[in-house]
């Protein structure tokens, strides 16, 4: 119990009660360190509490849609790399396999069993990252420092892989763009054996702080029936009690020969939210050894020069590879998918990523359409935030992790 | 267990029969092909019959056919197109319903999914397809005072000049002188 005796308000301010009577507009970013990326949010508060709250998106809008039917199946991938830039391996491996279904090609074991490890190398960067920032958003800066450091090691790995460290454009239809490094098995084992302690140090911080937990239990909280309703997918819909994952539903690159659990928490607050991610990321560890353990040898390149580029020695040495080069990467032959069109997804980090192709016979496609999950789930804001307090509605952006390059696209 | 695709079209074929334009099928995905009047209570049969039970709306999108090799084929010029998920049945559906280009309008499903909200937002914007009974019908991604449908097959990559004509200060507004706007 505290001594202090409460102070008299009238006293301090004789018009506080007529000034709280009164809704005031606010605008919540764009550009505010705690508004990732450009959101922007028109807010109306009475007092400190939202009464109405309408976000604005669309200031990073790059018309990657339109551009997808000027470019190849292939150039298309490093359009991928600036949608979701905390996690563009997922990006790409999303996009690469909505094509091969386009197609109807399978990938090699081996280039399958390369995505699934990168994949899930992505996602513990992705949210590692997102708990980082959402301790950052709180208050808490060092946890924030700590997870930096081991996307760096995780960054290291990626640009050892594809040469770049954010903008990896990694996929080719029919596989990869090359083989990994020699030390791939020893530099992904090593950086695993010691990144589990940042979970532990992240729970230690967290999870049973009072502050952490004042902001975030029971904040935020949506019911699974308006997750169902609202499109909610990822960390976020498993948060509330329904266990929707891609990898599971709708397996693909070999997941279903892989065992991993898929966290669920019933009580839809930025909380779950966070136990969900941290637990995610230990089924990723799990995985990863898993697909470690059993990596196939052989080529990561699908045997078939009318939809991957022939090695250098053949183009140099015969004449049919190096016709077969020149027909893929000349405008107007190259990769032509029969017509028809697909909707495919995968589990990336945030949820559902879709690409809805639909191809002309040509070699561009006719329309690219991206299904980004933070767009879906961008738009629960609102239900979220009304007649809360401005300070959880930073708690609750930071919990949804939502990319603007994705958002816009 | 999973949605039973052939019991499914004929049951829609026979409910909705003049509403129903065909039933396609590319890599194993279903695709019904619907007029648009009555989509709204096609959907719904879809969301709470037993059977299907598609009770997440994907994604709404849409596609602009003009120059499309097949165009011969559907009605219309636009198609929206709908990804529907049974969280029960582990089971996906595409459903089509086209749109002509006058009057370019189709019912909202807003009412069945909020998920449509943004969705048909952005399919608004990007094609100038309205959608008959959406709440909060505005553009989505591009300014409001955006002539034009960017993802339409007759707008061309590079913009019809729209960049070099936004609005600009030039100088500074007399009356913003001296540190008050």
């Amino acid at each position: 119990m505290s001594t202090v005796p409460t102070p008299n308000i009238q006293r301090i301010a004789p018009n506080a009660s007529k000034a709280v009577a009164q809704n005031l507009a606010m605008n919540l970013g764009p550009s505010h360190p705690a508004c990732h990326g450009t959101l922007r949010f028109k807010i109306e508060v009475r007092g400190e509490e939202i009464v109405e709250c309408d976000p604005e998106i669309g200031f990073l809008h790059t018309g990657m849609e339109k551009l997808g039917e000027y470019r190849s199946y292939n150039q298309y991938v490093a359009v991928t790399d600036r949608m979701n830039y905390l996690s563009s391996l997922n990006n790409n491996i999303g996009y690469m396999i909505a094509c091969e279904e386009l197609m109807g090609i399978e990938v090699p074991p081996r280039a399958q069993c390369l995505r699934v490890i990168m994949a899930e190398l992505s996602r513990l960067a992705d949210h590692v990252v997102s708990v980082g920032l959402q301790g950052m958003d709180l208050g808490a800066f060092s946890a924030m420092l700590w997870t930096f450091v081991e996307r760096e090691k995780l960054y290291d790995i990626f640009e050892a892989v594809t040469g770049a460290r954010m903008t990896t454009s990694w996929t080719r239809v029919g596989g990869l763009f090359r083989d990994v490094p020699d030390n791939f098995t020893e530099m992904v084992s090593a950086f695993l054996d010691k990144f589990p302690k940042i979970i532990v140090d992240i729970e230690t911080m967290f999870s049973s702080n009072r502050i952490f937990k004042d902001r975030t239990v029971n904040i935020g909280t949506v019911t699974a029936e308006q997750a169902t309703r609202y499109g909610l997918t990822g960390p976020l819909l498993r948060a509330c009690g329904v266990p929707y994952d891609v990898r599971r539903a709708r397996p693909y690159s070999g997941y279903e020969e892989l065992e991993f659990d898929i966290p669920i928490r019933y009580e839809g607050d930025v909380y779950a939210r966070y136990l969900v991610r941290l637990e995610e990321m230990r089924q990723s560890v799990r995985i990863i050894r898993q697909a470690l353990d059993k990596l196939p040898s052989g080529p990561v390149n699908v045997d078939d020069h009318k939809v991957t580029l022939p090695s250098k020695d053949q183009v140099y040495q015969d004449m049919e590879s190096l016709i077969h080069h020149f027909k893929i990467v000349m405008p107007g032959h190259g990769i032509t998918p029969p017509v028809g069109e697909i909707y495919s997804c995968t589990e990336a980090p945030n949820g559902e990523l879709g690409f809805y192709l639909v191809s002309d016979g040509t070699g561009l496609p006719y329309r690219v359409r991206v299904r980004p999950p933070s767009f879906y789930n961008h738009q629960t804001m609102p239900l979220q935030v009304k007649g809360r307090l401005i300070s959880d509605a930073v708690s609750i952006l930071a919990s949804m992790n939502v990319i603007a390059g994705e958002l816009d696209r | 267990m999973a949605v039973d695709f052939a019991a499914l079209q004929a049951t829609v074929r026979e409910r909705f029969a003049e509403q129903v334009l065909d039933w396609t099928e590319f890599r194993r995905q279903a695709c019904l092909h619907l007029r648009r009047e009555r989509v709204v209570d096609v959907m719904r049969f879809l969301r709470d019959d037993a059977s299907t039970r598609f009770a997440m709306l994907s994604d709404v999108t849409a596609i602009d056919l003009l120059k499309h090799p097949e165009a011969d084929k559907w009605p219309e010029r636009f198609a929206v197109v709908y990804q529907l998920y049974s969280l029960e049945h582990n089971a996906r559906l595409q459903v089509k319903a086209y749109v002509p280009e006058v009057p370019c309008e189709t019912p909202s499903v807003t009412e069945l999914w909020s998920a449509a909200n943004w969705g048909e937002r952005e399919v608004y914007d990007m094609y100038g397809i309205r959608f008959t009974g959406h709440p909060d019908l505005r553009r989505i991604l591009m300014p409001d005072t955006y002539e034009g449908y960017p993802l339409r097959k007759d707008y061309p990559l590079k913009g019809r000049g729209e960049r070099d004509n936004f609005p600009k200060y030039t100088e500074i507004p007399e009356e913003g002188r001296g540190g008050r706007a």
